[in-house]
């Protein structure tokens, strides 16, 4: 078995992919400058983010994202052994390597982050609270802004006589740089609170391993886990319309075919309208739900995709009529939560233990409600909204000519995005013909062919030279990487005796047939009783969690958003594996043992 | 009032007439542990055949004049004490009541000349006639009625031992005053058998249960003969945290005359797992149940019957308290920690995140 990964240095361009470095911001490529640093980290692709290539405008979350979290790590709580996580792309894959703090720091840093991490631990509910509202406006801020076509002539009133002094050329350019602006500052509202959040976590998590040492990680993320829960929300509306369509009558227009067909019924009918306003209702918020990780222009909202939770809602409808209770046991799920504490405390001999128990838990589900919640308002709704407008964006341009599909607009960098709407804005200013129907089609066309040649390549794991042992904590819960993993991956992915290991997500040990899912197109393939084995799950694909026996991923630790869910909805499951997708084939029967973390090749 | 008592149907009013043995297995079926199947003889029984023969009479005669320094003495009448009461008639009602009751575990287990133990089962810890007898009084793999009705005759007889025989009448109490239950109860013949802790014995960890298992009976598990099988239960969750198949190359079994025979298991059999994922948790529940009836943690030995119905099919053979990590009371690991320095257990938690890695 080999001691370390390839050398950044050392990959090979994709045929066909040359010239791929112009896509990204040049900080975020490996260079010659910075070759020393970079050929001594261990880089890990992060999979459970980012599991595809990226096009060129879609690498600005992953900046966004990472260089937010290193922000709060490093700048302003000062997590005492952690800086913050470098990131590069290579061949259009994101790959990580986390900065550990000079020990020699440590203990400054510790001070700081007792007094800053202590503030908001102190005072995290109102915190939270603000957090909300914050993120609302933000959303309300990102809805405001309009891309349309410049006027011919600017408005009497509004613009000229009113003496703002400013046209609607000024206003395209200043909205796009405030949708760029608002990301980033998502990102940072998206890391204000996460990290604590963990932190926290682990620390009562370790607790339970000192007193317990062989406590299933599953018991204590039990424990925590909370029972009304934003993220399972868009599910729950999904069962309460396919709850209302049975008992108003109107289920029957959802076996007419496809949404226009079904829509057409459903207005014949008071009842009908009576459901279309209730879809409407609860499709603002809870329908800005990504299929994918949020991450992709590509991935399907549902509320511009509505076909997707129509086909859900199809298939609880028919759950309903086979007379399957949908209703998740919220009572029964908070009572066995209470049940597993209680018996666990008891179990503690010490008062004192008994006490740091109770209190280590009362923080972690204190700051956990964000841990669960978060990805719904940042990766879901604001990145929802974000896409809306870049759609509508790309909409302008198509008109001017610069491009054919509003969705070419994401094979420019967000840089280049500000080139063409100044040159759109001269054009129109002169007037005269803008230069970008001649200078973008080729671009886009190179690059959409690049981005085919990259994802034909499969990403290594990992770069350089592993840590002997993986403790940098975030690294273990988010991502799923340990010692094991990196072990398994430099073993070169063979399932070793058919087997494959990856995190105890969740407890339960199944048998079943696989079903392998590359992407949410493919989830309408899933049978009854199938095992899912994907690159990863998201929230989004919790409608069809009701047809699976267990889940197997590539990628994603304890905490990682599929681990949650799956927990939530009581289903076995393994995350982190690696190499699930490319060992394990549709059909092939398979045992999946969420307690233990392993998947079995049975034939 | 019949002489038999089941098991499922004793309440603690009844432990005079049934003796310890007999009110520790009742208790433990009324606490949901599941012990094999069974009855006690009420102290009425041995009354009621006593005074239906000439026995009093006859055990005066034996007493009478008894020197209990002369040792041949008190043996040569003991031992006739107890040859009568071995060959007794016993008292028409108790010997139907006990035939129909033996005839009764054998439909249930649906296996006629049902082998069972018989045992005596003493009326009260502090009585000296109850320490001394039924000290070593337990018959196992005795089959079919007549055998049964055997057994309890010797037990009752086991009253006169040499010893509690002398002890009566040198502290002057009246002999017919004794009293003697016997219990009969199925012997389980097992699948699979082992012991179960319910604390994690290389740590102490309270909250597992660790079972150890190998095929057929347990006695090789608790000599150490046989390397068994290993399971590690989380207590709460109960679900199997840790599993460790060993090569089990003996096992024990029953012989085809009844004895105990160490013999070797095929290869396939040696490898294969002694138990099911739905028995390992059955005997972590049990374990629990039992730590709980108790109030500490226990030791167990326990055994998956092959007559009895999959999912009832788990005994208790034996609970005692677990005596290693018990003893030591452990220091608090959360010495000093509170409320106000929680952010001082966090740092260190991020600076040592020992536990951090997958275990």
């Amino acid at each position: 078995m080999a001691d370390r990964f390839p050398s950044p240095f050392d990959i090979a361009t994709p045929e066909g992919a040359e010239g791929w470095q112009d896509m990204y911001t040049y900080p975020s490529l490996f260079s010659e400058q910075r070759r020393g640093f970079e050929d001594s980290m261990f880089w890990f692709q992060d999979g459970v983010h980012w599991p595809n290539v990226l096009t060129p405008w879609d690498a600005t979350f992953y900046e966004f994202a990472i260089a937010s979290l290193s922000q709060y790590n490093t700048r302003h709580l000062q997590v005492p052994p952690a800086n913050g996580i470098a990131f590069r792309i290579l061949n259009g894959f994101g790959y990580l390597s986390p900065v550990p703090a000079d020990p020699n720091t440590i203990e400054e840093r510790a001070a700081n982050f007792t007094d800053r991490a202590g503030h908001y631990f102190m005072n995290w509910d109102s915190l939270y609270d603000q957090w909300m509202v914050k993120i609302r406006t933000l959303v309300g801020e990102l809805e405001s802004l309009e891309f349309a076509t410049l006027p011919e002539l600017e408005d009497a009133d509004d613009v000229v006589k009113s003496g703002a002094g400013l046209g609607t050329g000024y206003k395209i350019q200043d909205n796009y740089h405030r949708l760029i602006s608002l990301g980033l500052k998502l990102w940072n509202y998206h890391f204000e609170f996460l990290n604590l959040g963990y932190a926290a976590y682990l620390d009562f998590f370790m607790f339970c391993k000192t007193v317990f040492p062989s406590i299933p990680d599953l018991a204590i993320a039990k424990m925590v886990a909370g029972v009304d829960v934003d993220l399972f929300r868009p599910d729950d509306e999904l069962k309460r319309l396919a709850r209302k369509a049975v008992e108003s009558g109107v289920a029957e227009a959802f076996s007419a075919g496809d949404v226009e067909a079904t829509c057409q019924i459903l207005k014949g009918s008071s009842e009908g309208q009576s459901w279309i306003a209730s879809f409407q209702e609860s499709a603002e918020p809870w329908f800005n739900f990504s299929t994918g990780s949020g991450f992709y222009h590509q991935d399907k909202i549902w509320i511009e995709n509505v076909e997707v939770p129509f086909e859900f809602i199809r298939n609880y409808i028919n759950m309903l009529n086979e007379g399957q209770d949908l209703s998740r046991p919220v009572d029964a799920i908070r009572a066995e939560r209470d049940r597993v504490v209680t018996e666990y405390t008891a179990l503690l001999e010490n008062p004192e233990d008994q006490e740091a128990f109770q209190g280590k838990l009362g923080l972690a589900r204190t700051v956990f409600p964000y841990v669960e919640n978060h990805n719904f308002y940042v990766e879901h709704w604001s990145h929802s909204v974000i896409w809306r407008k870049m759609r509508q964006l790309g909409q302008v341009f198509v008109k001017e000519g610069f491009w054919s599909e509003a969705d070419d607009i994401f094979y420019l960098k967000r840089t280049e995005v500000e080139d063409a709407l100044w040159d759109y804005y001269v054009a129109w200013a002169t007037p005269e013909a803008p230069a970008g129907p001649g200078y973008w089609p080729k671009i886009i066309a190179d690059r959409k062919r690049i981005c085919e040649a990259l994802a034909k390549v499969k990403p290594s794991p990992g770069l350089g030279v592993p840590p002997e042992v993986v403790t940098e904590p975030f690294t273990v819960m988010l991502w799923g990487i340990t010692s094991d993993s990196v072990k398994s991956w430099l073993g070169g992915g063979e399932a070793t005796e058919g087997e494959l290991r990856g995190m105890a997500a969740s407890p339960g040990v199944v048998e079943g047939l696989a079903r392998v899912v590359l992407s949410p197109a493919q989830l309408s393939e899933i049978q009854q009783g199938e095992i899912l084995v994907a690159p990863l799950t998201t929230p989004s694909w919790a409608p069809i969690f009701g047809k699976i026996q267990a889940t197997v991923t590539d990628s994603g630790g304890m905490m990682s958003h599929a681990a949650i869910v799956c927990r939530e909805y009581g289903l076995p499951a393994v995350t982190g594996t690696g190499f699930a997708t490319s060992n394990i084939t549709t059909g092939q029967r398979i045992r999946v043992d969420g307690t233990n973390g392993i998947v079995t090749l049975l034939d | 009032m019949s002489s038999v008592v089941w098991f499922e149907s004793y309440w603690a009013g009844m432990k005079p007439e049934v003796g310890g043995k007999a009110a520790s297995l009742g208790e433990m079926l009324g606490a949901g542990l599941p012990v094999p199947p069974g009855f006690a003889l009420r102290t009425s029984a041995f009354r009621a055949s006593r005074d239906s023969s000439d026995l009093d009479a006859q055990l005066a005669r034996l007493l009478h004049g008894l020197d209990t320094e002369n040792t041949n003495m008190v043996s040569e009448r003991c031992a006739e004490i107890r040859g009568l009461i071995e060959t007794m008639p016993v008292e028409a009602q108790v010997r139907d009541e006990l035939q129909r009751a033996y005839e009764e575990l054998c439909q249930l287990s649906q296996t006629d000349e049902l082998p069972v133990a018989v045992r005596s089962s003493a009326t009260s810890e502090d009585s000296p006639d109850a320490s001394f007898a039924g000290e070593h009084d337990t018959y196992l793999w005795v089959r079919g009625a007549d055998q049964v009705l055997d057994s309890v005759r010797r037990c009752w007889a086991s009253l006169f031992t040499d010893r509690a025989t002398c002890y009566r009448v040198q502290m002057g109490y009246d002999h017919r005053t004794v009293e003697m239950s016997v219990v009969v109860q199925k012997m389980v013949q097992p699948i699979a058998a082992g012991v179960a802790f319910t604390l994690n014995p290389s740590d102490g960890d309270r909250s597992q249960i660790a079972i150890e298992s190998t095929w057929g009976f347990g006695e090789g598990v608790v000599s150490g003969e046989i390397t068994p099988d290993n399971f590690l239960v989380d207590k709460v969750l109960l679900e199997i945290s840790r599993r460790k198949i060993s090569k089990k190359a003996h096992e024990f079994r029953l012989s085809d005359h009844d004895t105990v025979e160490k013999v070797e298991t095929d290869e396939e059999r040696a490898m294969s797992p002694s138990l099911t994922d739905a028995q390992i948790k059955a005997i972590a529940h049990l374990a629990k149940a039992a730590e709980k009836h108790y109030g500490c943690p226990q030791d167990i030995e326990w055994a998956v019957d092959v007559d009895s119905p999959e999912g009832g099919n788990i005994v208790l053979l034996q609970a005692r308290p677990e005596t290693v990590w018990s003893k030591h009371r452990r220091p608090p690991v959360a010495a000093g920690a509170s409320s106000t320095d929680f952010m001082s257990s966090i740092v260190s938690t991020l600076v040592n995140p020992l536990h951090t890695r997958k275990s």
